[in-house]
């Protein structure tokens, strides 16, 4: 075990490694939202700065520093200040449970992968996402303006009602796992079976299902087409960000695709095997490989994510509604029983 | 190491501004919330009495307490909204006839 | 030392929250501050080992009942309270008397600060375990719970959506 000075330097060693590393994939992950967007629609995307447009997150960033922060007059202000803040707050904090690799030596410590590993790390990842429903709601009703109103409670009453299918498609990961913790979540998915095919959740667990039921989940908690109703620019204006203008613009916008790559992160962990993958070489290349595997299993995620706001139509509200509470919560408790019923044969 | 007492002295004060709240406010909203209050501070009560006599029996009241916290807070605020309805108050002074 | 300290900010956070609940006339105000008071409340519990109690408090309690309560505050569009004609009588009783009767109780319970003190973490509540005793011994209670759940459910359809108007989007889990 690590002293107590080490694991604090260590620790903080690792936040402002997170915090920069999620900041960089947010900025890119927008830059290649607009890329594959933009050829799935049949045209460019950012090409002009730098090459490939691969500088255009640094210019948005820019832009958004410099450009007027104006706060309409007669919002209620300390709470149109604070649900921005709410919200990137509670995007960027869930990245404090999420295990990116196994234990690497450095400098002679052992220092796992990951900034904190509690017992019950994905109910952290629930609860922050819980709380970040208040950014919503707080934004669409500060903004003392009908469209921002209605954006945000529609938001938010999306949000609630699929945190709900989000958990339960959860519990049959859970009950394979035995365990909240994220490590051991991934930890049990370790081995092959028929030779080849790895023990993933997916696959040997038969979560076929409950991935899927989490990825529509997901889907709607982050506000991504298919389920974007609560900001479609055609119906609402832009929703409960309408009145804002700048940096706390550019803070929901941060959130929006911090939740995303959360959401891709705890995907991987829990249906994808994680950080596990072949792993060969000297110890440097072993130490990085299932980081690189992890980061490909992620991006694979955002690339879905990313195809289908480029494909598909989006939602009605009541068809929204009734989709998460009368098909995905019904599906999700039947995968539960499944899972009950597939654990209890196998043991 | 901190003594059993002071738990139930930060429990006792989160009661009694729930109860308080309860008393002088007139907002039917507000008065809704210090009953949550006070739920609340009770719920430090058990979970610091679990610690103490080391009974995990504790723990699971106060899951018990917040899902009847839910069910009662679910009603509660569609009696509310049916109240609005009908009345177009939220003030409780004004909701003390049976005639509108 | 540390669980003393730390025992200290989150207390107090709680007691300002609490009484910021009460000094706000605005009831979206007192709905942040109860929902400070939950947060910190569920600091006092991981204190106390009860780690899955903290989760499900922040889960279920600060995520999703005070929303349905922040729902309600915006959909009503409850404004400020107005003023209303405060007592001399009572403020002159009854602020002392409150004073006088939670220093008497505080004495009171703080006398017996000779019982063992509390440790850090002091009875681990792990999930497993709670999991556990909640489908073994307390299956009776649990069972009755998720049928007062499911007739919350039905109670809070029937008063809030009427046929005239549209869908309420505060529905309960």
């Amino acid at each position: 075990m690590l002293s107590t000075e080490v694991f604090i330097v260590a620790s903080l060693v690792k936040i402002v490694i997170a915090i920069l590393v999620l900041l960089t994939a947010v900025a890119y992950s927008v830059w290649l939202e607009r890329k594959v967007v933009g050829h799935i629609q049949n045209r460019w995307g950012p090409t002009r700065v730098g090459p490939f447009g691969l500088l255009q997150p640094l210019a948005d960033g820019i832009k958004f520093i410099v450009k007027e922060d104006l706060t309409p007059p007669h919002v209620y202000k300390p709470l149109f200040i604070a649900a921005p803040m709410i919200a990137v707050t509670c995007a960027l904090t869930s990245i404090s449970v999420i295990p990116i690799g196994n234990w690497i030596t450095v400098f002679g410590y052992h220092i796992p992968l990951q900034i904190t590993d509690v017992n019950t790390g994905l109910l952290v990842v629930l609860g922050v996402t819980s709380i970040g429903v208040y950014g919503v709601a707080l934004a669409g009703w500060s903004s003392n303006n009908k469209y921002s109103l209605l954006g945000g409670l529609r938001a938010s009453a999306q949000m609630v009602s699929y945190e709900i299918a989000l958990g339960l498609s959860l519990v049959g990961v859970l009950i394979l796992s035995g365990s909240f913790s994220l490590r051991d979540i991934v930890n049990a998915q370790a081995g092959t079976f028929w030779g080849f095919i790895p023990r993933w959740n997916v696959f040997y667990g038969c979560q076929f299902f409950a991935f899927f039921i989490y990825l529509m989940a997901a889907y709607a908690e982050t506000n991504r087409i298919p389920f974007d109703l609560p900001e479609a620019e055609t119906e609402l204006v832009a929703g409960y960000h309408t009145e804002y203008s700048a940096m706390k613009f550019a803070m929901f916008f941060m959130a929006e695709y911090a939740n995303m790559i959360t959401v891709a992160c705890l995907a991987t962990l829990l249906f994808l095997g994680g950080w596990r993958g072949p792993v060969f070489g000297p110890p440097l290349l072993q130490a990085l490989l299932p980081v690189f595997w992890f980061v490909a299993k992620v991006f694979v995620f955002m690339f879905i994510y990313i195809w289908v706001r480029g494909t598909l139509p989006r939602f009605r509200y009541d068809q929204l509604m009734a989709f998460g509470w009368k098909f995905l919560l019904p599906l999700a408790i039947a995968n539960l029983l499944i899972t009950g019923f597939i654990v209890a044969y196998r043991s | 190491m901190v003594p059993l007492s002071y738990y139930l002295v930060l429990s006792g004060i989160l009661f009694a501004c729930g109860v308080i709240g309860f008393l002088i406010k007139r907002n039917i909203i507000t008065i809704f919330m210090s009953i949550e209050l006070m739920l609340n501070g009770v719920n430090l009560s058990f979970v610091a009495f679990a610690a103490h006599w080391q009974r995990l029996s504790g723990q699971i009241f106060v899951f018990f307490v917040m899902v009847v916290a839910a069910a009662e807070a679910a009603v509660g605020l569609g009696i509310i909204i049916a109240v609005f309805r009908t009345r177009e108050t939220l003030n409780v002074d004004q909701v003390n006839l049976l005639k509108l | 030392m540390l669980h003393l300290i730390l025992f200290l900010i989150f207390g107090s956070i709680c007691v300002a929250g609490a009484v910021n609940l009460l000094v706000q006339r605005h009831p979206i105000s007192s709905a942040l501050s109860l929902v400070v008071v939950m947060a910190s409340l569920a600091v006092e519990y991981l204190l106390l080992g009860a780690e899955f109690v903290a989760a499900v408090q922040v889960i279920i309690y600060a995520g999703a009942v005070m929303v349905l309560f922040v729902f309600v505050i915006m959909l009503l569009n409850a404004g400020a309270e107005e003023r209303t004609q405060g007592s001399r009588v009572a403020l002159l009783l009854g602020v002392p008397g409150v004073l006088v009767g939670g220093v008497l109780v505080a004495w009171v319970l703080l006398r017996q600060s000779g019982t063992q003190p509390v440790a850090l973490g002091a009875l681990p509540g792990y999930p497993k375990i709670i999991g556990n005793l909640i489908f073994h011994d307390f299956l009776l209670p649990f069972e009755v719970t998720s049928i007062l759940i499911l007739i919350a459910i039905m109670g809070a359809v029937v008063l809030a959506g009427q046929p005239a108007t549209q869908s309420q989007p505060g529905e309960e889990r």
